[in-house]
């Protein structure tokens, strides 16, 4: 047998092509001249009635081919967008029309479509509209949106979109019984996904055959389509989408359509004509869809060893102007916000409110990290209160190993209980005590003290449920080349999907690593799917693609052993090729087991001539079997009860600077246990962006609007994402493996993990080095200098 | 983020870019691009005309004589900052470029366009301030010699006339045992600087130029000031502002903090 490469560091089989810039994105589709481009009027004030919109100036352009506003929409197309995930509880749902109807509620809300040569004239035209508007009092914030003075929708009182509230038993009276009680308030600000790819779409419809052909950067194509088909009055048979290369997603392009996603289709349909629209990247800051920012108040019960008697949570939930994702992001801030912990009684309400800044969709981590820092927090506060070290108050009320399946007594985002299937925190946080050197750090920060430095140490634990559902699927084709060709339905973003498939390929068929070719998120090949989110794409596309490829193997199997006269229990399939064990002279390679598999009437070449009729088969019987099918393909879906629930521990040693605050990671420490590892080196690549994206989030990025509702820093030279001389020079990682018992692979998903900690496990250091209560992420140099003044003069 | 339409000349000799200039009030001069491009795309400047200095010949040197650094309005951050003869014979050159941009700005953006630029927040006007430099113009009629002292009117704006093209920048040399040290603090590396600081020290004189604390350019004596109330004397003649990513307080703390840094690094021998 070859070795198996699950587990195995495998190159990433798309870095040559990225590496040398021969990607290709949905800007580099349909590059000649005829292609039309698009630039999208937004508003400039972030409430206001639209009294009239004059387009008259802009037909005079030349070049511009059309111009549309909402009053030109019809059908579908006038309806307002989707929304996605109508929750239940989501009682005041809104969502935006694809072009602004009478009122605009953010600065960036489209309002004109314009379609012209190229995109200068058409940003030319854009700024010849002339549109008069009302103003109204914007809704900025958390605490104007739950002062309610003001209304973002007229018909929303108190701003409220939706109120939720979770319990696991009577959290006032184990409060009242509880020895000891910490109240906490806590506010993590809005910040957003920045991928290095915007949007983009580009559409052409096709006369001769009826049909309508979209390129997105999305995390749905199956999604895209079906959106389309609808709004523009399509079968879905005539919609293909495929995606092409997506630089980076991490949540925003989950969210479908954009309004230019079902523009630019439109517009190639109405004009004839390829569109296109590339977003650029101040629209990506005011036009796209942020996330993180939550208030919150926690009142905790625990007893003399710290262990969690009562905790009682409030949070506030700013999620913009609309909520066409639904409540997904504050549902999980509300469930794993408990993270390893259980304790005896919990109660959660959350209020998701309205605000005239851009929406709120999710973005790696979808609430996690909030949930995150109000629980460490927590933990946090309550080693101070007792004078016990961290880690003692974590792990007297961390789940136990003996204790999965373990439920939670809660409803998760997917609406199924909220029961963690596996996992081993004690083990983790031995391991990441010793990977940081927690005990040993009291005496690193007396030897930095005697230099006159000052250092503090973090910890932050998460629980992440991954892998949800509905399902995925997978079709496997060995072609009669011997190329294997699998297709599922989910996109990438740039994850090395392409690579880890074609492991678990190689590993169940037996082919060759090298002959597996992977195609995602392109309908044609592939029509039923999801798409990429939740950290779900190794969990639910992977154990769809091993179910697929076993099925295929099953065929190659059956056919062979007809070939080699052998039962099927006796072959193998090494590097492609199938034999009988022991007798390695006996064999057929799995290209002309394809060939067999689809009897034929026409020879084309050599090989398919032992195909014909005159070759294959018992002249007695149906040349294809009652129960089978032509071909060596395999076709399988995967649909999980529930989720799986990965976890991990991160811990840092910061220093602070006691004249200008500045802040400086010393040392970067991971524990990552997400079961089974299909590729140990890409799940670090995911840890390492993740920390990357966790240090900006903690430290340097933010999004900054003023009372109007104008965001100050929309561009890269304002929004400031740490470059690589911001993140730690290495991180040290260190794996668990518990199996997930709910898919055949016992993995569980790894994609968000490395953002989730960061939050807290920040706070939780500057705090230690700093001896102030930290509340507040991000927190920034000037932010820190002003904290140490307001404890200087409150502590005499 | 495209640019409003412009036309776009690219003369070949500083008597053509210069009827160029005056041909059109709208006119404006494109060196290295790494300011006016990012304007542009932004639409926040919308020339009728660029003109292109790029082809002219003979701007892109460093010339370096014993009385000081002649940088022509061609000649790079990085080509100033790699140049080992215009670093002994002016330290803080290198001390402050070290500090400008990233190294692929720093290949493009030119040293005499962030001078005319005129940016408070950038490095070199402070340093040709400080230094007592000056930059040479040409114009319709003829060139002349503008002092830093007299360069800086207001923010982002010199004296420069819109017909007149920046053609070299001198940095006087260091004095025999005066000495010079350059700080900054930045929120990440390479940023403009939430506050800098640079240092003249020449026997008893102290002179300190500050960076993102007023709107132009300032210089600060120090001479004769007790190192602890230097900082003291500096803030009552700055203007640190509040911004998005530090206060007014925060930066003054930034200004006691690189005040005494740079000062007692100037005065130290190494
Ligand atoms: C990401 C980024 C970070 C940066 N960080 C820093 C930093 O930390 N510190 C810093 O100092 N700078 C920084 N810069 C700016 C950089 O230094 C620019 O190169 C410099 O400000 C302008 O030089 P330029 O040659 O690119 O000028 P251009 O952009 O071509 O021109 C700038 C302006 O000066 C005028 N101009 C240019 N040359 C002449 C001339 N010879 N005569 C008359 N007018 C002229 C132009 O008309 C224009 O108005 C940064 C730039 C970027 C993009």
């Amino acid at each position: 047998m070859t070795t198996k490469l699950m587990g195995t560091g495998v190159q990433r089989v798309e870095d040559q092509r990225f590496l040398r810039g021969l990607g290709r994105y949905a800007d580099d589709v349909a590059v000649d001249p005829s292609t039309l481009h698009a630039a999208v009027l937004r508003s400039p004030h972030a409430h206001a009635r639209i009294v009239d919109i004059d387009v008259a100036d802009v037909l005079d352009v030349e070049g511009v081919h059309a111009v549309w506003t909402y009053d030109d929409l019809t059908g579908p197309m006038a309806e307002p967008l989707p929304l996605l995930i109508p929750h239940p509880m989501l009682t005041h749902g809104r969502t935006q029309y694809a072009l602004a109807k009478d009122e605009v509620n953010y600065v960036g809300e489209a309002i004109a479509f314009v379609v012209a040569d190229d995109r200068y004239v058409a940003e030319d035209a854009v700024g010849k509209i002339k549109v008069s508007y009302e103003l109204l009092p914007p809704v900025v914030g958390i605490d104007a949106a739950r002062a309610a003075d003001r209304l973002v929708h007229d018909d929303v009182p108190g701003n409220v979109g939706a109120r939720m509230e979770q319990n696991t038993g009577d959290v006032q009276a184990a409060m009242a019984a509880a020895p000891h009680r910490l109240t906490l308030d806590l506010t993590v600000e809005r910040s957003a996904c920045m991928p290095m790819e915007g949007r983009g779409t580009v559409a052409r419809w096709d006369p001769d055959i009826d049909r309508l052909q979209v390129w997105s950067s999305t995390q749905t194509s199956t999604g895209v389509r079906a959106v389309v088909a609808v709004k523009l009055g399509l079968d879905l048979r005539q919609v293909d989408v495929i995606t092409p290369d997506v630089g980076g997603g991490f949540g925003v392009k989950i969210n479908h359509p954009w309004p230019e996603e079902l523009l630019v289709p439109l517009a190639a349909r109405t004009l004839g004509r390829t569109v296109k629209f590339t977003e650029d990247r101040r629209e990506h800051f005011i036009s796209t869809a942020h996330e993180r920012g939550q208030v919150q108040y926690i009142e905790v019960g625990f007893d003399d060893d710290g262990r969690l008697l009562a905790l009682d949570v409030k949070f506030w939930h700013d999620h913009g102007a609309y909520t066409p994702y639904g409540l997904i992001v504050p549902i999980i801030t509300s469930t794993q916000l408990l993270g390893p912990y259980k304790p005896e009684v919990y109660r959660v309400v959350f209020e998701s409110l309205y605000t005239n800044t851009v929406m709120v969709t999710p973005y790696r981590g979808a609430g996690r990290p909030q949930g995150c820092f109000a629980m460490e927090r927590t933990m946090d506060a309550i080693a101070a209160e007792l004078g016990k070290d961290r880690t003692e108050v974590r792990a007297v009320n961390f789940i136990q190993p003996d204790e999965f399946p373990f439920e939670q007594g809660l409803v998760f985002q997917d609406g199924r209980e909220l029961t963690y299937d596996s996992g081993d925190y004690p083990a983790s946080l031995e391991k990441i005590k010793a990977l940081i050197g927690w005990d040993e750090f009291p005496a690193f920060r007396a030897e930095m003290a005697a230099e006159g430095r000052q250092v503090g140490i973090g910890l932050a634990c998460y629980v992440e449920g991954t892998g949800v559902g509905p399902y995925e699927g997978a079709h496997v084709h060995v072609e009669t080349s011997g190329k294997v060709k699998v297709a599922t339905g989910l996109t990438t973003q740039g994850q090395g999907h392409a690579t880890v498939f074609a492991q678990l390929v190689a590993d169940e068929l037996g082919c060759r690593f090298e002959d597996v070719e992977v195609v995602t998120g392109d309908t044609r090949r592939m029509p039923y799917a999801v798409g990429t989110f939740a950290s779900r794409a190794a969990v639910m596309s992977g154990s769809a693609i091993h179910l697929a490829a076993k099925r295929a193997k099953e065929k190659a199997l059956k056919i062979a052993a007809e070939a080699l006269e052998a039962s099927p229990d006796d072959l193998q399939i090494v590097d492609g090729v199938v034999s009988v064990k022991g007798s390695p002279g006996s064999s057929i390679d799995l290209g002309t087991v394809a060939v067999l598999s689809n009897p034929l009437r026409y020879a084309f070449d050599e090989a398919s001539k032992a195909a014909t009729q005159f070759t294959v088969g018992d002249p007695g019987k149906p040349p294809v079997a009652e129960d089978e099918e032509p071909g060596l393909e395999g076709t399988d879906f995967y649909s999980p009860e529930r989720s799986t629930f990965a976890s991990g521990m991160h811990a840092v040693i910061v220093e602070t600077d006691p004249l200008t605050a500045e802040i400086r990671i010393l040392k970067y420490a991971v524990v990552h246990d997400c079961g089974k590892l299909i590729n140990p080196m890409i799940v670090e690549g995911q840890i390492h962006g993740g920390v990357a994206q966790g240090v900006g989030g903690a430290l340097y990025e933010r999004m900054v609007y003023d009372e109007s509702g104008q965001l100050l820093n929309a561009s890269f030279m304002d929004f400031l994402m740490p470059y690589v001389t911001e993140v730690p020079d290495g991180i040290d990682i260190d794996h668990l493996e518990t199996p997930s018992p709910l898919n055949p692979l016992g993995i569980k998903g790894a994609g968000e993990a490395g953002v989730i900690p960061s939050a807290a496990v920040f706070a939780s250091a500057i705090e230690d080095a700093e001896s102030i209560p930290i509340t507040a992420m991000p927190i920034s140099p000037s932010e820190l200098f002003h904290l140490r003044l307001t404890h200087a003069e409150e502590t005499p | 983020m495209k640019p409003a339409p412009f036309a776009y000349v690219r003369p070949g000799s500083l008597a053509d870019a210069l009827s160029a200039l005056a041909g059109d009030p709208g006119a404006k001069v494109l060196a290295g691009g790494q300011s006016l491009v990012p304007l542009l795309s932004m639409r926040l400047a919308a020339p009728s005309t660029l003109v292109d200095i790029n082809g002219l010949p003979g701007l892109d040197a460093v010339t370096v004589t014993a009385d000081g650094v002649r940088v022509g309005a061609l000649a790079r951050h990085a080509d100033v900052l790699a140049h080992d003869e215009a670093a002994r014979v002016q330290p803080l050159l290198r001390l402050a470029l070290s500090h400008v941009a990233h190294a692929t700005i720093r290949n493009r953006g030119t040293t005499v366009g962030s001078i005319v630029h005129a940016d408070a927040a950038a490095e070199m006007p402070v340093v040709l301030t400080l230094l007592g430099g000056s930059v040479e113009v040409a114009g319709p009629s003829g060139t002349r010699t503008i002092p830093a002292t007299d360069l800086y009117v207001g923010p982002l704006e010199t004296c420069l006339a819109q017909d007149e093209i920046a053609t070299t920048a001198f940095f006087p040399a260091l004095a025999p045992g005066a000495r010079v040290a350059f700080a900054e603090i930045a929120r990440r590396h390479g940023d403009y600087a939430l506050v800098g600081a640079a240092a003249l020290v020449d026997g008893d004189s102290v002179r300190v130029g500050y960076v993102s604390v007023g709107d132009v350019p300032t210089v600060v004596d120090l001479t004769g000031v007790p190192l602890n109330e230097m900082a003291a004397t500096a803030l009552a003649q700055l203007d640190p502002a509040d911004d998005i990513h530090a206060t007014a307080a925060y930066r003054a703390q930034l200004v006691r903090v690189l005040t005494e840094r740079v000062v007692t690094e100037a005065r130290t021998d190494d």
